[in-house]
């Protein structure tokens, strides 16, 4: 796909303006995820900024975030790199067949304990 | 005062004693919670992108309906509030957004009017947290209790705004009201790894155990929480001390925790 209209449209989406990265890391340094993924917040900001956003769409680190928003928190300039995350996955999962988490799968997943609260929390992140 | 109650769907099946405890203590302190009539689930998780419109309508139908009753809303469930808040603000900052909305609602238009507070708030700014310290009449005393905020109830501050985000006491000062010791560690305000535990067990027992061990290491005997899916996380992943709701303690210590089977 057009890099140019990738960005455009992840930028619309998220109201992210990447351009006021100070690429200091502090984001990747408090994500509580880091060590699971792949592509860390501070190269979703710099990636979409580029264009690059293939490889991000491929990537595994969608489904490691777990949108605590303590990038965005912590971010010094604003930038708010979750919101980067949630456009490229849902413009991932919002593609037909392309679901991570299929109604089928979920059974084999519950145990008595858990609160419905999870289930519709995995579906808001992982299906469409 | 009264509010409008939004409940969720986890505090109506797996989390009911979030629910019970705190329509009791709520009595107590003489505030009224009218259930939402037909309220509908959050959603659990609100998405950032500004195109998401239809996932939102439930949270923005709930406020609505407070707004016709001229009431405040309020939720126990760290989830529900976030995801409420977050759709309150959106509409009231994101006017694209707020015109998508309101095509979804019929009649009246809905722009933001109401007021969302989150349980602890109410306890905070409207009950008062000396009036509570008044109406205990079963001091938690000598108890070491930490508070665990997780991400959910804090973040993102600039809508929140219930407490710093780095620092809060929101929970610590209902804890020492309840007579019973705050116990202060790093980790009160870390994620648990939320809905990561249907992806990736590994990531969310890393995270729970981090939180657990963390407040152990400080002194606690007992880690409270507001949110259903931080209690499950934690106990899951092998938390070796009690960890209760909030609004179970907060019964127990205004003395209503007795008669539970509704
Ligand atoms: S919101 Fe996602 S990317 Fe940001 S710190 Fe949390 S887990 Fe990491
Ligand atoms: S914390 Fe903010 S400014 Fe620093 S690298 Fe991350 S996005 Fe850029």
């Amino acid at each position: 796909m057009n890099k140019e209209y990738l960005r455009d449209e992840m930028l619309r989406m998220s109201g992210v303006n990447p351009k006021k990265c100070m690429k200091c890391g502090k984001c990747s340094a408090t994500c509580p995820a880091y060590d699971e993924m792949e592509y860390h917040p501070h190269q979703f900001v710099s990636m979409v900024e580029k264009g690059d956003i293939e490889p991000l769409m491929k990537s595994e680190s969608l489904y490691r975030c777990l949108t605590c928003f303590a990038c965005v928190d912590r971010c010094p300039r604003g930038v708010e790199p979750a919101k980067l995350i949630e456009a490229v996955r849902l413009s991932v999962i919002r593609q037909q067949g392309a679901n991570r988490l299929k109604a089928d799968d979920v059974p084999a997943k519950l145990d008595d304990d858990m609160p419905q609260q999870a289930i519709v929390s995995a579906f808001r992140k992982y299906s469409k | 005062m009264k509010f409008s109650y939004f409940p969720g769907c986890t505090l109506k099946n797996k989390a009911k004693d979030l629910d019970i405890y705190a329509r009791r203590s709520a009595e107590v302190l003489g505030i009224t919670l009218e259930e939402i009539e037909n309220w509908q689930c959050c959603g659990g998780v609100f998405s950032t992108a500004k195109d998401e419109v239809a996932t939102k309508l439930s949270s923005v139908r709930a406020l609505k309906e407070a707004k016709s009753k001229d009431q405040p809303l309020v939720s126990v469930c760290s989830a529900c509030h976030n995801v409420i808040k977050q759709t309150n603000h959106a509409i009231q900052t994101d006017k694209e957004f707020a015109d998508k909305v309101n095509r979804y609602m019929a009649e009246e238009p809905y722009n933001g009017e109401t007021q969302v507070y989150h349980y602890l708030e109410m306890l905070r700014d409207v009950a008062g947290f000396d009036a509570v310290k008044a109406k205990v009449v079963n001091p938690l005393k000598g108890k070491k209790i930490a508070a665990y905020y997780g991400c959910l109830l804090l973040r993102p501050n600039s809508v929140m705004k219930m407490d710093d985000p780095e620092n809060p006491k929101i929970m610590e000062d209902l804890i020492k009201a309840m007579g019973a010791d705050a116990v202060v560690y790093a980790n009160r305000n870390e994620c648990c790894g939320g809905y990561v535990s249907f992806e990736s067990p590994e990531l969310a027992k890393k995270k729970s155990l981090a939180v657990v061990e963390n407040a152990k290491a400080a002194g606690a005997e007992m880690i409270i929480t507001a949110c259903p899916l931080c209690k499950y996380n934690l106990i899951k992943n092998g938390a070796d001390i009690p960890v209760v709701y909030f609004t179970e303690l907060l019964a127990e210590a205004l003395g209503v925790k007795e008669d539970t089977n509704e």
